[in-house]
């Protein structure tokens, strides 16, 4: 049977509403807050390392992005901090609806329910990449004012790609928030278990990923292939992790000389990968560092449509009745 | 009586195979207010969502303005204002940006939703507050945004869901008046509620809700014929000697029932009242209290179940 009308009409006023609500919140406030401040710190703490390091090296700003000061770098306090500004704006986007007896008298008016449910994901994706964007900005500035080179266009592309997949990174997570609003009526269980999956994935999951393969792969390796073979294991049962993904592809992204996802799990075991024919080290072009983790971005921003799709169809479903 | 604006026939919900709503059939005409009427949980609400394609249908079909809520949603949603029971409103905005957020999403321009929202909110008296959050607001308050945002839809049918419950007597009256003012606006009523004697006196028609059926429908009149069987109650206290034969005597009375002393119940099916103190008066006795039960929703609708159960009764 054919709906009639577009199930796109409204989408635009929602989005607008919600971005509005979004901006004007006193949440944003607090995120606005925890971007700035911790993009800052974290960026001071490896400019101090990288003036004590390398005064020659060609990619200096994306080493801004990827240097540990003290055991932290940028992109790992992304990997986690992301997570949780997206759970933060989308655990009650649905519930909060219903809780103020809104729903039924929004979706008297002439949209379908799709319209509702993208809109308010739109604004949500749109909310963080307002604030990825102004933390991306602050690293950048302070980058270029404290190290005094200028960066070339290589690295402003590699940069701007690493935003892409960070905000890409943050839908998938948003997704999800968004499907436990729809999934539970109370915010605070939404949010709780949006937070516990957050913790248990981001965090467990490293840690019981490694374990569980051991127990069924043989960790001894007597050739290469094998070797590379285990390698390949553990990262597909990691991969279940959004934040694996992302940290392999900003891996790939942020350091040219980078040419597989495996390398710096080789280089722990005091092994490299060397392909024939290649120069150890040198910079691989950005189109070549893009190939490499094409496959993993493709994963990100499917993953996101697939929460999004469960999402929907549950609410498509469910009574407007609370 | 003009064409009928909305049509169910046999409407049936089930969730999870359990009836709520077992076939329903009635019609209202353009420009009346006609109430659903019934006890919480008898089945008004979902009655109500179905007609506005906002919960499936299970079984039957219902026709609003000619659309059929089920296929051609957005047509139905269009032309029809809803008020749901206990109204919210995003508490964080103002009353004029809760508008301004709903004429967007009707497709108004930005011009013609600022004249139409000052209107409304002018009609149902909510002029002062329009910057007002709306968390500040009370229920009558809510009530009213409400049915301005009704208006700022020029819905032809206005849905009203218990649009009096929890409202104190003045802001009820106040309510029920900007009902009325509705009908002046040839807009068709439809509203639902459990209190029966506050809306009868708004309702052109109503049908009373049971258990899922319509038990009972037409005007309050007819009702009460139906039900109570035409008869009255007039009730009598007088002094005097010989009275009860006396108002036995009179015709249309079909029996007379001692309260008390000098107290009586005449069962009539008419308007006997004038005849009655006539009766008083031949007898030299003094009359001291006359008055005549009118049938109210509430008497026909405790009548009619009380009968139901004692047939339940009788034929177990």
């Amino acid at each position: 049977m054919q709906r009639e009308g577009s199930p796109w009409q409204g989408v635009g006023v929602v989005a607008r509403k919600e971005l509005s609500d979004h901006l004007s919140s006193v949440r944003m406030l607090v995120i606005e807050l925890l971007v700035v401040v911790t993009g800052v710190v974290v960026v001071l703490v490896s400019l101090q390392q990288i003036r004590d390091v390398t005064a020659e090296d060609p990619f200096l700003l994306l080493r801004v992005f990827t240097r540990s000061g003290e055991q932290l770098s940028f992109v790992f306090v992304l990997t986690l901090l992301v997570p949780l500004i997206a759970i933060g704006l989308g655990f009650d986007l649905v519930n909060s609806e219903y809780n103020q007896r809104t729903l039924s008298r929004v979706l008297s008016q002439p949209i379908y329910r799709d319209a509702l449910l993208f809109g308010k994901f739109l604004a949500g994706l749109a909310t963080i990449a307002i604030s990825l964007t102004a933390m991306w900005m602050v690293v950048i500035g302070l980058a270029l004012a404290t190290l005094g080179v200028p960066p070339n266009g290589e690295e402003l592309a590699r940069a701007a790609l690493m935003l892409f997949v960070t905000i890409a990174y943050a839908g998938v997570w948003l997704a999800l928030a968004m499907l436990f609003s729809v999934l539970f009526r109370s915010p605070a269980t939404a949010a709780l278990s949006a937070l516990g999956l957050w913790l248990f994935i981001s965090i467990l999951w490293p840690f019981l990923s490694s374990h569980l393969v051991n127990v069924f792969v043989p960790a001894s390796a007597s050739s290469a292939d094998e070797l590379l073979n285990t390698l390949a294991t553990h990262q597909a049962v990691r991969r279940v992790s959004p934040g694996a993904l992302f940290g392999e592809i900003v891996t790939v992204l942020l350091d040219p000389a980078v040419r597989s996802t495996q390398q710096s799990q080789l280089a722990a075991m005091g092994l490299a990968l060397i392909e024939p024919g290649s120069i150890p080290g040198a910079p691989l072009p950005l189109l070549q560092s893009v190939l490499i983790v094409w496959p993993q971005m493709v994963s990100l921003i499917a993953g996101t449509i697939v929460l999004f799709v469960i999402g929907y169809v549950i609410f498509q479903r469910q009574e407007v009745r609370a | 009586m003009s064409e009928p604006v909305i049509e169910a026939q046999n409407l049936t919900k089930r969730y999870d195979g359990v009836p709520v709503v077992k076939g329903v059939s009635f019609s209202v005409a353009q420009g009346e207010i006609f109430g659903l009427l019934g006890p919480n949980g008898a089945g008004k609400t979902t009655t109500i969502l179905m007609m506005l394609g906002l919960t499936e249908v299970s079984d039957g079909q219902v026709k609003v303005l000619g659309y059929d809520p089920v296929r051609e949603p957005l047509q139905v949603k269009r032309r029809v204002g809803y008020l749901p029971d206990a109204v919210g409103f995003y508490d964080n905005l103002t009353a004029a940006e809760n508008l301004r957020y709903i004429g967007r999403l009707i497709g108004l321009d930005a011009r013609e939703c600022e004249e139409k929202m000052t209107a409304a909110l002018d009609h149902v008296g909510l002029h002062d507050v329009t910057d007002r959050r709306v968390a500040t607001f009370s229920r009558g308050m809510r009530q009213r945004l409400g049915i301005a945002e009704i208006l700022l839809k020029d819905a032809q049918i206005a849905i009203l869901d218990e649009p009096t419950s929890g409202l104190d007597p003045q802001a009820t009256i106040e309510l029920l008046e900007i009902i009325r003012n509705l009908k002046q606006r040839k807009v068709t009523v439809l509203l639902s509620s459990h209190l029966l004697d506050r809306v009868q006196s708004v309702c052109d028609r109503v049908a009373l809700f049971s258990q899922g059926n319509i038990v009972l429908m037409g005007t309050v009149d007819e009702l009460g014929r139906q039900v109570l069987g035409g008869n009255f109650n007039l009730d009598v206290e007088a002094e005097g000697s010989g009275l009860e034969a006396r108002f036995k005597a009179i015709p249309g009375v079909t029996g007379v029932e001692a309260l008390g002393p000098n107290r009586w119940r005449l069962k009539t099916d008419r308007d006997v009242r004038s005849e009655a103190a006539g009766a008083v008066m031949g007898s030299g006795g003094r009359l001291l209290r006359l008055s005549l039960e009118v049938p109210t929703l509430e008497t026909i609708y405790t009548r009619y179940f009380r009968g139901e159960q004692e047939a339940g009764r009788h034929a177990a």
